[in-house]
Order: structure tokens, then C-alpha cells, then sequence
């Protein structure tokens, strides 16, 4: 291994990464000062909503980022990504509803109101753990790897790809989405779990717990990024590439395609889980309708929107497609889903780069970092 | 076999883990031949594009394998490095490898290297990339996740670079290589696998007659150190290269020796030449 800092040169050798890190960085210092320091009446005050709306954006960014890996960088059209991103809020989820404790409607210092209500005597096996912090978030991490895993494992030995592959994943999420919905899966059916009181016993809604989701939402994306980015650049994000490009010929120069493929998709589940584990707390419920198969395709069209096959164009669609989406649910909600197909045939046709590949050709550049430089 | 053991290897064969840590076993050649291809019959739908085809070459040699279409010679290649299966015949890489047991990267792994008829090399990547995607050496998920190459491996890239004449183009994406020069990249990809044994389909096709020339020299140059089979259909080229000719016909050998002899013999002139 050599010094750091070649290594740290090469993860920020690239305009569109230090773009990305600069603007993250100003966001999540600037964003909690304007919202702590300046009262309520000040003009430069940040309202909690913006914060959260702008912490939740960062929660998708980290998604489109875990899907750029596996569409952009590995050619695997992942449709089932959300499912990923919802089980990872599950997982968060079930921990705040046990930190409710007596305070909910029934009071019931064990079981959720959900379960009183149906009448349920003790809690589900698949419950417990969960009130301790550090067992949800190993939950967070474990459930979506594993099932990426298990779910790869199938799908990759058998040589599924292509359009097959996208469709099992829209299954995937599907049967999730249907089997989350029944009340007796015990996870709330389709009002799923809301009504959150505490964080590792800070109040949730409190400006504090707020702001440290926010950063921690940033700090999150920021290390999901650069995790991603040391993949693409080291000799693993060159072997994943050439399978994208051509799977059989990577094979046939003696790679085994199905791990390194089943080892991508399983680290992006992870990274997918975490954001949506970041998402809960912040908008404070999570559903069944998360798992909506539209949802993992909106993700895909953001992805498409940014800049496939580049980090940064994942998280620069991730804001613009959602902020809006923000904007016209509220001007104009009938006409937001249209504005979506629309903006993915735009881009499909005309923009096959993405908004970042658009910036490039306007924008003269500096010619690429010679590959010297990366071959860390 | 215990049950830790029997999970361990059962995560293995899932994951590809353990498999590919130790160098793959060197073929046995200490008879002085690296192929054996005995009576190895192909077909496919009643048609054989084998029949019965057995095939010998040597160590470090540089054998031409030419005929007309049909004759087989793809067919061949593809059960060398087990793309397809043969119905009968046996096929083995030195005297203990059977080759008809592996997979198409574990024949890659023992030894043997094949360069496509379309050049196929990884268009979005570098020329130094397409060396370092091909180099010998630990191809698991971990081991080129974490480890940078070994000097070793470097030194060989540049070998290899000066060998197929692409020093000046190593920072450029192969996409934008010629057609010859892509043909030589591939080569060298051959190369940076350490294969003992190249197969090599037509590799002038498409070539100005400098590049021709060039690829005559590079194969050449490789005589003795690797056993080269190459198909060809341009007989000039043939002739400035080959030692050995053989004549594969209707999917078997027709004549085999120098090119002199096969072009007087007079099967060959019938079926081949004399057109």
C-alpha cells in the first residue's frame, strides 16, 4: 500500500468529485447554522422543513449513488434498488417504534399500538433486538446485504442479465411491497410505522436531533461516495467495468464474473439500506409503498438524469429530478408523472450523458488525469 | 468431511473465494508436446464439423493451420478452450491436463490464450488497462480490490507494450486504436496472461500490408518461448511464417509438414490450393 495521500489525490482527481465534496461540505455546515443560530423571524433563517427536505435528498443521493454503482459502473439495470432502501428503513424503523414505549396510544411498554391493536399477546420473534441501537443498525447493514446476496447468488450464477435481470428485481421489490402490506407479516401493514418519539434517547423532533440526522446524512453520502469512488478506480472498478462493457470476454480472460457481480450488488443493497435507514428518522414514517416498483424506476431515472457511469451525475440527478418533483406535487400534482416520463425520454435521446455530460460539453476541460495518477 | 469444512467449501464454489489463490498447475510437457487432440468428433445437427480430427503440436512451436470453409478450424479452437464440447475425442494440455474437465476460465488460468477473429478488446479502457485486466496473477474480488499490481507485473506491461509496439499509445482508450493496432493489443493481452499456448484466428484479416508484415514479425518473435497456432486464410501471410502447415479438411487433417510439401501434395492442390 502506498502513502495516503497519492490515494486521496486520486479519489479527488476528478472536477466532478471535488465539485460534489466542496458543495457537500459547505451544505452541512452552512445549512445547520442558518437553522440554529438565526431565529425564526430572521430572513436568514433555514426553516426545519427545508433541512429535513435537503437531508432527505441526500438520503436518495446516497441511493442513486449505490445504483450508478451497479447500473453505471457493473451493467446490472437494478429495478428493485427501493427494496433495498425500504428494508434498510424497516430496520430503523422497528427501533424507534420501540423507543416509543408507554408513551403510545395504548401504552403498552413492549408492543407497538399496531400489534395491541390486533390483539397480539407478545412480541414476534423477528422484534427483538431491535430496542437496542446498535442491533437495528447492524440489521440495517445485514438484512438488505444478505438478501442482495442471496438474491445475486441465484440470479448471477444462472446467468440471468439483461432485461431478465431488471425484471426479477421490479419481482423482487414487488412481493416485498405485497407481503409488507399484509397486517400479520408484523410490520404494521400498509399504515406501516410512524409516530417516532426518540433517537438513542434524544427527542426526534427536537432542532438538535434534526440537525445531527442532517449531518449525518451528509457524512453518510460523503463516505458512501468515496467508497464507491476507491472501487471504480481500483483494479476490482476495472474488472467491473470491463464485465459492463463485455461480460463473456472478462470471463474468458479469467475472471469470475458471477462474484465480482454478486459482491458489487450486495455492497450497493448495503449502501442503499443505510440511506434508507438515514430517510425514516428524517421524514418520520416509513410504509409498504416504499417498495412500489415505480420508486426503484424513479431511482433509475435519476441516475439517467445526472450521468450513468459517473458518481457525481447520480447525486447531481438525484437533487434536481426530486427537487422537481418538490415543486411540481405542489404546483401542479397531476402533472408530475408525465414531467417524469417526459424527462426520461429527454434525456434518453438527447442527453445520453446526463445533465453532467451536458456541463461537460459546454464547459471546456481539462484533459483526464493521466491513469498514472489513479494506479494506486 | 466435516461440517465447517463442507460450509467452507460450499462458500467457495458460491463465491468464487478460495479457487483462484494458488497458481493454477503448469501443463506437463516433458514429451515435448503441449496439445493432444485425439479423435475428436463435433456435430452439430448430423453435420460434423469434426470428424475424428487428431491434432499434435509442440512445444514453442509455430504452427499454421489453414483450409477452406467449414473445414473445422473454428470448431477446433472452440473445443481447445471449451466454448464446445466434442461428442468423442479426447483433448489434453500436456500430459495431465484434461482439458474437457474445465471451464472456459480455467482453461484460460492453466495456460492457453485465444485471440478472437473480431478483435475484442475492452474499448472503454486504456491500452495499459487492457494489459492490466489481462495480467496473470490473483483475479479475485478481494485481491484486486485491495492490492495495486506487483513490480513484477509492471515490468511485464512494459515487455509487453514494447513487444506489440504500443509504448506511445499506453494512455489511450483502445476504442481509438486501429484495426491492426487493436489486433496487437489483443495479442499482447495473450501475452500479459503468461499463456504457454496462443491460439490465433486470423489475425491479418483486415491489415494494410505494413501491418501484415509487422504481425509476421511479432508472431515470429514469439517462437520458442510460446506454442503459437494460428489460422489463417492469406496464404502469403502463411508462407512468411510457417514452419509446419497443416491442411484441416471437411473436419479432419488432410496433410500435415512444411508448406512446400502440403502445396505439392496432391489432396491439398484438390481440395484447397488448386482453386
Amino acid at each position: 500500500m502506498k502513502a495516503p495521500t497519492p490515494l486521496l489525490n486520486s479519489l479527488l482527481g476528478e472536477r466532478g468529485t471535488q465539485i460534489f465534496v466542496s458543495v457537500l461540505v459547505i451544505t452541512a455546515i452552512l445549512v445547520p447554522i442558518l437553522h440554529l443560530a438565526f431565529p425564526q423571524s430572521s430572513p436568514l433563517h433555514l426553516s426545519s422543513y427545508t433541512m429535513t427536505l435537503i437531508g432527505k435528498y441526500m438520503t436518495y443521493a446516497l441511493l442513486a449513488v449505490a445504483v450508478d454503482l451497479v447500473w453505471g459502473y457493473c451493467g446490472i439495470l437494478s429495478l428493485g434498488h427501493a427494496a433495498f432502501f425500504a428494508l434498510g428503513g424497516y430496520a430503523m424503523g422497528m427501533y424507534l417504534m420501540r423507543q416509543i414505549g408507554t408513551r403510545g396510544v395504548y401504552a403498552d411498554p413492549v408492543l407497538p399500538d399496531f400489534m395491541v391493536f390486533l390483539n397480539w399477546k407478545e412480541l414476534p420473534w423477528f422484534w427483538s433486538g431491535f430496542d437496542m441501537f446498535w442491533f437495528a443498525a447492524l440489521m440495517v447493514v445485514l438484512v438488505p446485504g444478505v438478501l442482495a446476496l442471496i438474491f445475486g447468488w441465484l440470479a448471477f450464477r444462472s446467468r440471468v442479465t439483461g432485461v431478465y435481470l431488471s425484471i426479477i428485481t421490479q419481482a423482487l421489490t414487488y412481493a416485498l411491497m405485497l407481503a409488507f402490506f399484509r397486517n400479520d407479516m408484523g410490520f404494521g401493514g400498509n399504515n406501516g410505522l410512524t409516530d417516532f418519539k426518540d433517537i438513542l434517547g434524544f427527542n426526534i423532533n427536537a432542532p438538535g436531533t434534526r440537525v445531527a440526522l442532517f449531518v449525518a446524512s451528509a457524512i453518510a453520502l460523503g463516505l458512501g461516495y468515496f467508497a464507491c469512488r476507491y472501487i471504480t478506480l481500483s483494479r476490482a472498478g476495472r474488472v467491473v467495468q470491463a464485465i459492463r462493457d463485455s461480460e463473456s470476454r472478462t470471463r474468458f480472460i479469467g475472471y469470475r464474473v458471477e462474484s465480482y457481480k454478486l459482491w458489487v450488488f450486495a455492497f450497493s443493497a448495503v449502501l442503499a439500506g443505510i440511506a434508507g435507514a438515514l430517510y425514516v428518522p428524517q421524514v418520520g414514517i416509513i410504509n409498504p409503498s416504499e417498495f412500489q416498483p415505480i420508486n426503484s424506476i424513479e431511482v433509475v431515472i435519476w441516475v439517467a438524469v445526472g450521468g450513468r457511469g459517473t458518481l457525481y451525475g447520480a447525486v447531481a440527478g438525484a437533487v434536481l429530478v426530486n427537487y422537481a418533483k418538490s415543486y411540481f406535487t405542489a404546483a401542479v400534482p397531476e402533472f408530475w408523472l408525465y414531467a417524469l416520463g417526459a424527462l426520461f425520454v429527454l434525456v434518453t435521446l438527447f442527453l445520453p450523458q446526463g445533465v453532467v455530460g451536458l456541463a461537460d460539453r459546454f464547459v471546456p476541460r481539462r484533459r483526464e488525469p493521466e491513469p498514472e495518477a489513479v494506479r494506486a | 468431511m466435516n461440517a465447517a469444512t463442507l460450509v467452507r467449501h460450499g462458500l467457495q464454489k458460491a463465491f468464487g473465494t478460495g479457487l483462484q489463490s494458488q497458481r493454477p498447475i503448469a501443463p506437463d510437457t516433458t514429451h515435448g508436446t503441449i496439445l493432444y487432440l485425439e479423435d475428436v468428433t463435433v456435430s452439430f445437427d448430423g453435420f460434423k464439423a469434426l470428424n475424428a480430427l487428431t491434432l499434435y503440436v509442440d512445444v514453442g512451436e509455430l504452427r499454421c493451420i489453414i483450409g477452406p470453409n467449414g473445414a473445422g478450424k473454428t470448431t477446433m479452437m472452440d473445443v481447445i478452450t471449451g466454448k464446445t464440447r466434442p461428442d468423442a475425442g479426447s483433448a489434453w494440455f500436456g500430459q495431465r491436463i484434461d482439458l474437457l474437465t474445465l471451464t472456459e476460465p480455467e482453461i484460460a488460468e492453466v495456460g492457453i490464450g485465444r485471440k478472437f477473429q473480431k478483435p475484442t478488446v475492452f474499448e472503454q479502457h486504456t491500452v495499459l488497462e487492457n494489459l492490466e485486466l489481462a495480467a496473470a496473477g490473483k483475479k479475485s474480488v478481494w485481491h484486486t480490490l485491495l492490492k495495486p499490481l506487483t513490480g513484477a507485473q509492471r515490468d511485464r506491461i512494459d515487455h509487453v507494450l514494447e513487444i506489440v509496439r504500443l509504448q506511445d499509445r499506453r494512455d489511450h482508450r483502445a476504442g481509438m486504436l486501429s484495426h491492426g493496432q487493436k489486433q496487437w493489443l489483443e495479442i499482447g493481452m495473450l501475452l500479459m496472461q503468461d499463456s504457454q499456448m496462443l491460439l490465433v484466428d486470423e489475425p491479418v484479416a483486415g491489415m494494410t500490408p505494413q501491418e501484415v508484415e509487422r504481425t509476421a514479425e511479432l508472431l515470429l518473435s514469439l517462437e520458442g518461448q510460446h506454442s503459437v497456432v494460428v489460422v489463417e486464410h492469406d496464404m502469403n501471410f502463411v508462407r512468411s511464417i510457417a514452419r509446419k502447415v497443416t491442411v484441416l479438411h471437411e473436419g479432419h487433417v488432410l496433410a500435415e509438414g512444411s508448406m512446400d510439401q502440403v502445396q505439392n501434395d496432391q489432396k491439398v492442390i484438390e481440395v484447397y490450393l488448386g482453386e
